[in-house]
């Protein structure tokens, strides 16, 4: 469950952390008297719930298999020439089926975070950069990963980057990553 | 509207189910208004945001049964962050629309059913599970990202955030409903941990367990029920595009007050701006006649999920121009002109923002955040803060004319509708 980094737990919790492991119970004690039953403490049980899900990427199958191999695949619009770097079939403009194109590799931080805390899928991999990368001839941005700077304070907008691609990919738009180009 | 209820928005409720939670809201307000009979509801809306969270699908049929309000109309309502707004939209165009002349709105969430982060998760899943969530899907982390853009296109400043978390805070003490109720300073809310940068803990809102009701009725009903109802003037609804990355960066939609070229070089909406938020602060604007808000309305319940939002959603709502958000506080407009902020401020506040102590300080139980700002508005304007809240702390001098607004992930969905007094 969740792993609160000690490090930067919130510096208020001056207590310990609640788990959800505990004691089986079967049984459990009930007064003779019914009158006293609205007074009884809520009973609190763990119910777990876990799914996998077939899920399929459709028609932006193609972006995945891009990552793959070293490609950043968007889609363009062969009426408005809008560009997307995060794909779309269908152009938001005109509402035609766009085209798929490749995107440049290098770009620049049009907005960053870095999160010390997240979902608890994440936690683990805290803190991490989150960026939005502006490309030259493109209309959208795209949102990644920022790799490399120790804080904040060493990201700026603006901050030319260039994307990166892991060897083994996972079909995750993790599979690519930036660095910085300067 | 003719009555509100607010079950007291809590950390964690264990000792209820979320029907029993929603059927306090409802009793409150049933209460509130003794010539309503149960028999004179003609059906009903309700909303909650999350099945995983109850772990539960159509919870809203089993609020609705508990409510004794079967076998008449119903139907729940979502959107995200929005789902109470919507909600409360949803009823009033049941009675505007002729088909009910007395609609009850009710919404809730229980949030505490799993543990912080992983409810992080859940919300988090509220972004594009293909593109966006996978990267490290944290929404604090997406408001994130956009003030820094505020930031670095407006020279807007930490400290300007800070001061929203001061006020909120501090209005909250006054409202025995709010879940946080604490004196902070700048210092205190700099110092705190680190969320997401450059939002700290107390840039951000919290997870609650609560419900709220609103009763809503035709003018004639509404009249024979009480003789103070509040008239829904206005209403909006704007949406933009999920995934923050394809916003458009074109021309800034103006409110009446403003004028193209004092927008020259601004690409928007982008990243810094609420597009969905002005669409339906200028739907509602128009609806009511509004044309210079700020002197037009007496005070504001809006979403504060973050301290950011706050700030950005002035400009929205055209209280200032784009730019002028993080100025706006810092010129005192949004403080209640009555209470002592533990600061120097250049102005006693003309336009109270969130009076009530908004989500950062009352919680945010999702499906009923919407809900609760119309309730603590329809107070407001009936004058009965004292009634309900032990206190007239609150209580501004003059509340004829409230808007509220409910805003979801990223300002997807954004609700205002504009409440007046009724008699
Ligand atoms: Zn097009």
């Amino acid at each position: 469950m969740a792993k609160k980094n000690p490090a930067k737990a919130p510096a208020e919790s001056k207590k310990v952390e609640e788990l959800m492991t505990g004691t089986t119970v079967f049984n459990i004690p009930l007064p003779a008297d019914l009158k006293t039953l609205k007074g009884m403490s809520p009973i609190v049980i763990k119910q777990p719930y876990h799914i996998d899900y077939i899920h399929s990427y459709g028609q932006d199958s193609p972006f995945f298999a891009g990552l793959s191999n070293g490609k950043l695949l968007g889609t363009k619009c062969g009426k408005c020439d809008y560009t997307y770097a995060t794909p779309r079939l269908a152009c938001t403009q005109c509402g035609r089926e766009t085209k798929w194109v490749e995107i440049p590799q290098t770009g620049r931080v049009h907005t960053f975070t870095t999160c010390y805390f997240g979902g608890e899928e994440f936690l683990k991999e805290t803190p991490f950069h989150l960026v939005l990368v502006e490309f030259d001839g493109v209309d959208t941005l795209f949102l990644s990963r920022l790799i490399g700077p120790a804080g904040p304070e060493d990201i700026r907008i603006g901050m030319k980057v260039k994307a990166k691609f892991r060897r083994n990919s996972q079909l995750k738009p993790t599979d690519v990553y930036f660095v910085p180009a300067e | 509207m003719v009555s509100g209820g607010v079950s007291k928005f809590a950390k964690a409720r264990p000792d209820a189910t979320f029907q029993k939670i929603v059927k306090e809201s409802f009793d409150y307000a049933m209460n509130d208004v003794p010539k309503l009979k149960h028999s004179m509801i003609d059906g009903s809306v309700v909303s909650y945001f999350s099945d995983h969270f109850t772990r539960q699908l159509m919870a809203g049929i089993m609020a609705t049964d508990y409510l004794g309000l079967c076998p008449k109309p119903n139907k729940r309502i979502e959107g995200g962050g929005a789902t109470g707004g919507l909600c409360f939209q949803a009823g009033w165009e049941a009675v505007a629309s002729g088909r009910m002349n007395v609609c009850a709105a009710f919404g809730f969430e229980t949030m505490s059913h799993v543990p912080t982060w992983k409810g992080n998760e859940f919300i988090a899943l509220a972004s594009d599970v293909n593109f966006d969530y996978p990267v490290g899907g944290f929404y604090s982390g997406y408001y994130a990202m956009m003030v820094n853009r505020h930031m670095h296109e407006f020279g807007t400043t930490v400290e300007q955030l800070a001061m929203v978390s001061v006020k909120n805070h501090m209005n909250a003490y006054g409202n025995p409903y709010a879940q946080k109720r604490r004196k902070l300073t700048i210092a205190d809310v700099r110092n705190s941990a680190m969320v997401a940068y450059p939002l700290t803990l107390l840039d951000i809102c919290v997870m609650s367990d609560g419900a709220a009701t609103c009763i809503l009725a035709d003018e004639e009903t509404a009249f024979k029920l009480t003789d103070h109802p509040v008239k829904i003037t206005g209403v909006g609804t704007g949406t933009d595009m999920m995934r923050m990355a394809d916003r458009p960066h074109g021309e800034v939609i103006l409110a009446p007050n403003e004028k193209k070229s004092d927008y020259r070089n601004l690409k928007y909406p982008g990243v810094h701006s609420f597009r969905a938020g002005r669409s339906a602060g200028l739907q509602a604007y128009k609806m009511a006649g509004i044309t210079d808000p700020l002197k037009q309305i007496d005070f504001v319940e809006l979403h504060d999920a973050y301290t950011s939002s706050e700030i950005q959603t002035y400009e929205d709502l055209a209280l200032c121009k784009y730019g002028d958000g993080g100025k706006f506080v810092e010129a005192g407009y949004p403080f209640m002109p009555q209470i002592d902020y533990g600061m120097k401020l250049p102005m006693k506040g003309t336009l109270p923002v969130n009076p009530s102590g908004g989500l950062i300080a009352c919680g945010h139980p999702v499906g009923a955040t919407g809900l609760m700002q119309a309730v603590f508005a329809f107070w407001q304007i009936q004058g009965s803060i004292k009634k309900h809240y032990g206190n007239g702390e609150l209580q501004l001098k003059k509340a004829d004319r409230g808007l509220i607004h409910s805003h979801a992930g990223t300002g997807t969905y954004v609700t205002v509708s504009i409440m007046e007094r009724g008699w």
